[in-house]
């Protein structure tokens, strides 16, 4: 059976495909949508951020013996560390500024952290192994699913969902929500709103490590993984809608999908098709999907 | 009295004037090499560093060997793999610095750019690290030398190889730009020439870092062998992704264009069983294992053919000067290709008209991790290729310089 002329196996193996990757980009888009939501800081340095998260998780591992699992849960929290330094120390000083400061900043981070992983540990990258209990596959039918691929779905859109629950249906999330809207307010009510917001920083960035975890096994844990992975995401973000948390997971995973198919339908485009969408979703819609009218 | 006086002043001067001139063939006495590299990018791994580490040791060597009558400096930066940044480089240096050769240039778009400088300048260019065709085809130059390998002899060596040991059927994984694109178009050549078929090929944009899309795709084909025409973080991603899903080892990869710094970022698990071509391996023999030892206490990593290659075309460069007697390109380059290459890297190695250096090629098999006694312990050679057969004949060149 052919769907578009393709074989149906290529064609269901395709999405699935690009489901995993969409859940990449949901993730990271996340982080970065959580930020920019609540900081106003257009986090450039979130593909570092996401590398180092990586390499956390390969150095926990090659010099501590510490495994994968544990590292799912160090890395995060070491990366997220980091970030509230850097914003208890950087940022803060930014945020009645133009975005175009924050942006700036992160920019010269991220190369900085670059360059010294890259100087340390040069540009080939490190090999990281699957851990054991998710070693091997399942035969589908229509394709070879690696366990540890399935395994990224469920944990990245696991974290997704709760990320999005905490913020839409709690009461920190409220609290956040209503911090950015009114911060004078919030303050006046006895709530601590810069802390509200170093945390929710370090939050970004710490999932940011956490897709970097989970990358970790599937790409050579090298210094740049990050850098290629980041204008994707920025421009998943935009199409979502700036600063949306449930547009930023859809969009991911809606584009993971169409950048999947277009692998098989003229793979020459696969590199593009997304900033094509992004055009088009701006010249239609210029607060993106799900964004509230700039 | 005062004539006398005189006469041993002008004695003097004339003679100081004629030694003055004898020197004079070098200019400023000292001869300047000028490494232009990748210190930072995607072949910084592969050349960079290492490239300009294995110059000085090919300074200090020729130094102590040779006692010239003349100094020898280097001066070393990052072209960052683009080529205005490279020929403004290379410009400043031959102008306002003095230097007489500007050597590795890995990545083709760097050394067409220099070469095209240095041709202008009337200097020499010797290529480590490039790759590509045209270097020594419709771009060649009399003043340049390219000197360790090229894309027709990796595609040569790896494809008939694999093809005559039973990979009749081809599926090509390409990066989507002019390189890839070569590599591609030169080993579905070969495959096509030893009884072999091409059953398709997808062409993925680099760079690229998941590729699974793309080796479905490949696998959909049901090809026995996956060509990956593409280098670097390519080559590696798509190799490791090859093994998560399944495809390898029922399907085989031919990697065409691959260094040992690869499969040491790799490791042999994920590399094992592929087949390579390399224009030098560490342990080959005892003089490249005391060179690469050397290299390694300094490096702490073992010598890429690159790096390797670098040395011994720098050694070569100042032995030429020292017999020519002069830094001038022209002589420089009349003694290089008069003179046949034996060193630890080359046997009889010899530089044709159209620059290409031509010297034994060597296909090697990746070691199964059970098979390697330790870190870059990585090759079984299966075969040399002896020099005439690895790389383009002369009859095939499109270089105007060669006569036919």
């Amino acid at each position: 059976m052919e769907i578009f002329g393709i074989p149906s196996a290529l064609f269901g193996s395709q999405l699935l495909i690009g489901l995993i990757n969409g859940s990449f980009y949901a993730i990271l888009s996340l982080g970065l949508a959580i930020i920019f939501g609540l900081l106003n800081i257009i986090n450039f340095a979130h593909g570092a951020q996401y590398m180092m998260g990586a390499f956390v998780a390969w150095i926990a591992l090659t010099r501590f013996g510490i495994n994968y699992w544990a590292a799912l849960l160090l890395s995060p929290v070491l990366i997220g560390l980091l970030g509230v330094v850097l914003e208890r120390t950087m940022l803060r000083k930014l945020y009645k500024l133009d975005h175009l400061y924050g942006l700036l900043l992160t920019f010269g981070l991220a190369l900085i952290f670059e360059g010294v992983f890259r100087d340390r540990y040069g540009i080939s990258g490190q090999s990281y192994e699957v851990p054991e209990l998710l070693q091997g596959g399942i035969n589908l039918g229509f394709m070879f699913l690696p366990i540890y691929r399935a395994w990224v779905v469920v944990a990245a859109l696991t974290v997704c969902f709760g990320t999005w629950f905490m913020i839409e249906k709690t009461k920190l999330g409220a609290y956040l929500r209503a911090g950015t809207e009114n911060p004078q307010m919030v303050q006046a009510l006895g709530i601590n709103v810069p802390l509200l917001i170093t945390f929710t920083y370090g939050y970004g960035v710490a999932l940011a490590a956490f897709a970097g975890v989970l990358a970790a096994p599937i790409y050579q844990v090298s210094p740049m993984m990050g850098s290629n992975l980041i204008i994707v995401v920025f421009a998943v973000v935009v199409i979502g809608g700036m600063g949306s948390i449930m547009g930023s997971i859809v969009t991911g995973l809606g584009l993971g999908l169409i950048e999947g198919l277009t692998r098989v339908f003229y793979p020459e485009a696969s590199a593009v098709v997304v900033f094509v969408i992004m055009v088009i979703v701006l010249l239609v819609r210029p607060a993106g999907l799900f964004g509230r009218t700039a | 009295m005062h004539v006398r006086n005189l006469l041993t002043l002008a004695c003097t001067a004339a003679f100081a004037a004629l030694a003055g001139s004898a020197h004079a063939q070098i200019s400023g006495n000292t001869v300047k090499v000028g490494v232009l590299t990748d210190m930072s990018g995607t072949y910084s791994d592969l050349a960079g560093a290492g490239a300009v580490l294995a110059t000085q040791m090919a300074i200090d060597d020729f130094v102590a060997a040779e006692k010239p009558d003349f100094k020898v400096e280097l001066v070393s930066a990052d072209h960052q793999n683009k080529a205005d940044i490279a020929s403004n480089k290379a410009r400043e240096w031959f102008e306002r610095e003095g230097v007489d050769t500007v050597t590795e240039l890995v990545s083709t778009t760097t050394a067409l750019a220099v070469m095209k400088v240095a041709k202008e300048m009337n200097r020499i260019t010797l290529m480590s690290g490039p790759g590509s065709t045209p270097i020594t085809n419709e771009q060649c130059t009399d003043l340049n030398v390219h000197y360790t390998y090229d894309t027709y002899a990796l595609a040569n060596g790896t494809a008939r190889a694999v093809t005559q040991q039973g990979g009749d059927s081809w599926f090509f994984l390409t990066a989507d730009y002019a390189f890839g694109q070569a590599l591609e178009k030169d080993s579905s050549a070969v495959v096509t020439a030893t009884g072999g078929k091409v059953l398709g090929s997808v062409r993925h944009p680099f760079p690229a870092s998941d590729f699974s899309s793309f080796l479905l795709q490949a696998q959909a084909s049901g090809a026995k062998i996956i060509g990956l025409a593409n280098a670097g973080a390519d080559t590696t991603n798509a190799i490791k992704q090859a093994a998560e899903f399944g495809i390898t080892p029922k399907q085989q990869l031919a990697g065409l264009l691959m260094f040992i710094s690869d499969v040491h970022s790799l490791g042999l698990k994920n590399t094992q069983g592929m087949y390579l071509t390399t224009g030098f391996y560490w342990d080959l023999n005892d003089d490249t294992r005391a060179w690469s030892q050397r290299f390694f206490e300094k490096q702490k990593r073992m010598p890429t053919m690159v790096q390797a290659g670098q040395y011994s075309s720098v050694m070569h460069y100042l032995k030429a000067v020292k017999a020519a007697g002069t830094d001038d390109a022209g002589k420089v380059m009349a003694q290089m290709k008069a003179t046949p290459i034996n060193d630890f890297f080359a046997t009889n190695g010899r530089i044709r008209d159209d620059g290409r250096m031509v010297h034994d090629m060597y296909l090697a098999q990746v070691k199964s991790p059970a098979e390697s006694k330790g870190p870059w312990d990585y090759y079984h050679i299966r075969q040399t290729i002896p020099g005439d057969e690895a790389f383009q004949p002369l009859s095939e060149s499109r270089c105007p310089l060669v006569k036919k």
